[in-house]
């Protein structure tokens, strides 16, 4: 079968425009079927040979952007963004605004077209218009709350691109060429590494990392569900093309994982915990890319395609809850599993499998991670990813389903989730488990042949130690772990208080500058400087008259009044005719005595 | 939303003994996995890896001493909701319409 040439971004973002269209249960189908006419097509695009894909000119004179390169790597994304899409928006049918339809339909096209992207101006064409496409995702909630965190939001990304437009203009500078290639770590210079700090912003790597739990947390149900799995994995996918085998991310991969855990146990909103959540996950990604190799490549990508499905799963299931109750603080919730079943059953399953428990797509891709570490000999990554695993556990694998669905009885009794969640969850869960038994369609997306047995004896009990135990410790510190009715401040405090710090520090300077100037000059200067020219020259003629004056006989008071008299005159410049006469040719003679010869 | 008082009996989880039996099958899970240990060959692949439940003691340690840090953390990290100031309570449009009448 030939399928035209035609890049999946292009369907994806073009049939958005059709949403506005459509009404009801039709603009609900399509919605669904779009993407999964996107999963298609790129399932059955033939490979391309470098350059020779679906091409633009966009620009006279500058080169044809290549929309299409079609390789094991950007397929995997591909498939997996597509899927996660049809899944996202058969979970979305409640959704009755087309406004977030289309700007999801976009985002989730932009991250396609990052994907498949040729050459590095598409890269960033398609990088920028995720970033504005996924604000309008945020804003569609249409609530301040929301409006605040995606205008934060907004500035993070921007920020983040023009690092990376800085990088590749940089780049492609040095080298001559737009290829999105892969840079050598040793000879690296100021263009890739500034390529590479943008692409980390979009990581959500610390510590440019709390754009996420800021915002996903603030868009909507299905908002937080489409915006969880898109950002951070282009940027993994970018990091895998373009920065494999760079050391430093192995360390950033690192700090990532247990900055994740570390957060989400101290936060209160499920969607917060979920959120911090995916940093630790992406962590893990990072890591693997920063090892490099055959091996670390193939885990990066299992794990970013394990890590959709169960994400988006545990996503939902906050969803759900949110949308019965309104209510997302661990403080209010609790008590669920009396009325929520099938919610509970589904979204433990995704916390299962985040959590690599054995027969769970986790297992098959998570334990990968850790062994490709060990492979390299690389102990702190290997003893801080195992720290990591066991982490996930206790926060994401049980944290959030105990303090939802268990703890205390909130009395909440809202009904069980609508069919169209559960069908959207029940189809994920049944990936989640399914790569768990069988991970062979996984392994031959993976962009190298997959070497690896996950179903050891020893990897089981090895994992199910490492698991049950941090479960021990989870129910042995619960008193430590209660909730509490609080944010967790984040590097976003930076700004969110520097900025009115800064507005604040200016009109004080700045305001306190001109309130100086306007005491000193307008007000000080200039009404002695006037008081100066008007009564100095009344003093100099009373004191030049007072000897007249003592001529003429004046005495005491009267002398007093005489001098006024002048003092005054000669502020209103109103003297009789005569004095002033007198006056002119006293000085005609004082000019005739200085300049006579 | 109000406690329900029709609601006859607490659910299963809180009812009596659930809680102890719960702890039963953690404390067997754990001695299971540990038992299990000696019927597996494992590799080791580095120097602290090789004494006898090394993975129990590790997801032990790892876990208790992420929550004291989170604990201590949460002393200076953890603020009131309002502490970058109060916004109205909104009503998104994306939730339950009906969830209001339960109430």
């Amino acid at each position: 079968m030939t399928v035209p040439d035609l890049p999946p971004s292009l369907l994806l973002s073009a049939g958005a425009f059709l949403v506005p269209l459509l009404r009801g249960t039709a603009r609900n189908v399509y919605l669904v079927l779009l993407p999964l006419a996107a999963l298609g097509l790129v399932a059955l695009l033939p490979e391309t040979t470098p350059g020779a894909g679906f091409s633009v000119q966009l620009l006279g004179g500058f080169e044809k952007l290549q929309m299409l390169r079609v390789d094991k790597l950007s397929r995997a994304f591909g498939i997996i963004f597509t899927l996660n899409a049809a899944a996202a928006f058969l979970f979305a049918f409640h959704v009755k605004k087309a406004a977030q339809h289309t700007a999801a339909l976009v985002y989730i096209g932009s991250a396609l077209g990052v994907v498949f992207s040729g050459d590095l101006i598409t890269f960033y064409l398609f990088w920028e218009m995720m970033a504005i496409a996924s604000a309008f995702i945020i804003l569609s909630r249409d609530t301040e709350r929301a409006r605040r965190s995606a205008f934060r939001y907004f500035l993070v990304h921007v920020f983040g691109g023009l690092l990376l437009l800085a990088g590749i203009a940089m780049t492609i500078t040095r080298t001559g060429s737009t290829a999105f290639a892969a840079y050598d770590w040793h000879s690296a210079d100021a263009g890739t590494w500034l390529m590479l700090l943008g692409i980390l912003v979009n990581a959500a790597a610390p510590p440019v990392s709390a754009w996420l739990s800021d915002s996903y947390p603030e868009a909507s149900v299905t908002g937080g569900l489409i915006l969880s799995a898109y950002t951070t994995k282009t940027s993994v996918y970018a990091l895998l093309r373009g920065f494999e085998h760079w050391e430093p991310l192995i360390w950033i991969g690192c700090a990532m994982t247990i900055y994740g855990i570390i957060f989400a146990l101290l936060e209160n909103d499920m969607r917060r915990i979920l959120a911090y959540s995916i940093i630790n996950q992406v962590g893990f990604m990072v890591c693997a890319a920063g090892i490099g190799g055959a091996m670390a490549v193939n885990v990066s990508v299992a794990q970013a395609f394990g890590h959709i499905i169960y994400k988006s799963l545990l996503w939902m299931s906050a969803g759900a809850v949110l949308y019965r109750t309104g209510l997302s603080k661990c403080t209010d919730l609790g008590g669920l599993y009396r009325t929520m079943p099938m919610t509970l059953i589904l979204g433990t399953i995704g916390a299962m499998a985040i959590s690599a428990v054995p027969l769970t797509s986790g297992f098959t891709s998570k334990t990968m991670i850790v062994a490709a570490a060990e492979h390299r000999h690389l102990l702190w990554p290997w003893l801080i990813l195992e720290i990591a695993s066991a982490g996930v556990f206790l926060h994401a694998g049980i944290k959030f389903p105990y303090f939802v669905f268990f703890a205390k009885d909130s009395g909440l009794r809202p009904p069980e989730a609508p069919r169209t969640m559960l069908a959207a969850m029940g189809v994920l869960a049944f990936l989640c488990i399914y790569l768990g038994i069988h991970p062979e369609p996984l392994y031959h997306l993976l962009p190298y042949p997959v070497e690896y047995q996950a179903y050891t004896a020893a990897k089981l009990v090895t994992q199910s130690q490492l698991l049950i135990f941090s479960a021990l410790v989870f129910f042995l510190f619960l008193k430590l772990l209660k909730r509490t009715p609080t944010i967790v401040l984040d590097t976003d405090w930076f700004y969110r208080k520097g900025a009115p710090l800064l507005t604040r520090a200016l009109d004080s300077t700045l305001n306190g500058i001109n309130r100086l100037a306007y005491r000193t000059l307008a007000q000080g200067l200039t009404s002695k400087l006037s008081a100066f020219f008007s009564d100095g020259p009344a003093r100099l003629v009373g004191a030049l008259a007072t000897p007249l004056l003592l001529l003429r006989g004046l005495r005491g008071e009267a002398l007093e009044a005489g001098r006024a008299d002048l003092q005054q005159r000669s502020r209103n410049s109103a003297f009789p005719i005569g004095f002033l006469a007198c006056i002119a040719v006293l000085m005609l003679a004082a000019l005739v005595l200085v300049f006579h010869k | 939303m109000k406690p329900d008082p029709t609601t006859p009996s607490p659910g299963w989880f809180d009812r009596p003994g659930t809680h102890k039996t719960l702890w039963r099958f953690l404390y067997l899970a754990c001695g299971i996995s540990v038992v299990a240990e000696c019927y597996v060959h494992r590799e080791q692949h580095f120097s602290i890896d090789g004494f006898f439940g090394f993975y129990a003691v590790l997801g032990f340690i790892a876990c208790a001493v992420s929550i004291l840090v989170a604990k201590v953390l949460g002393y200076i990290l953890k603020k009131p909701e309002n502490y970058y100031g109060d916004l109205p309570e909104e009503e998104p449009a994306d939730l339950d319409p009906a969830r209001h009448d339960r109430a």
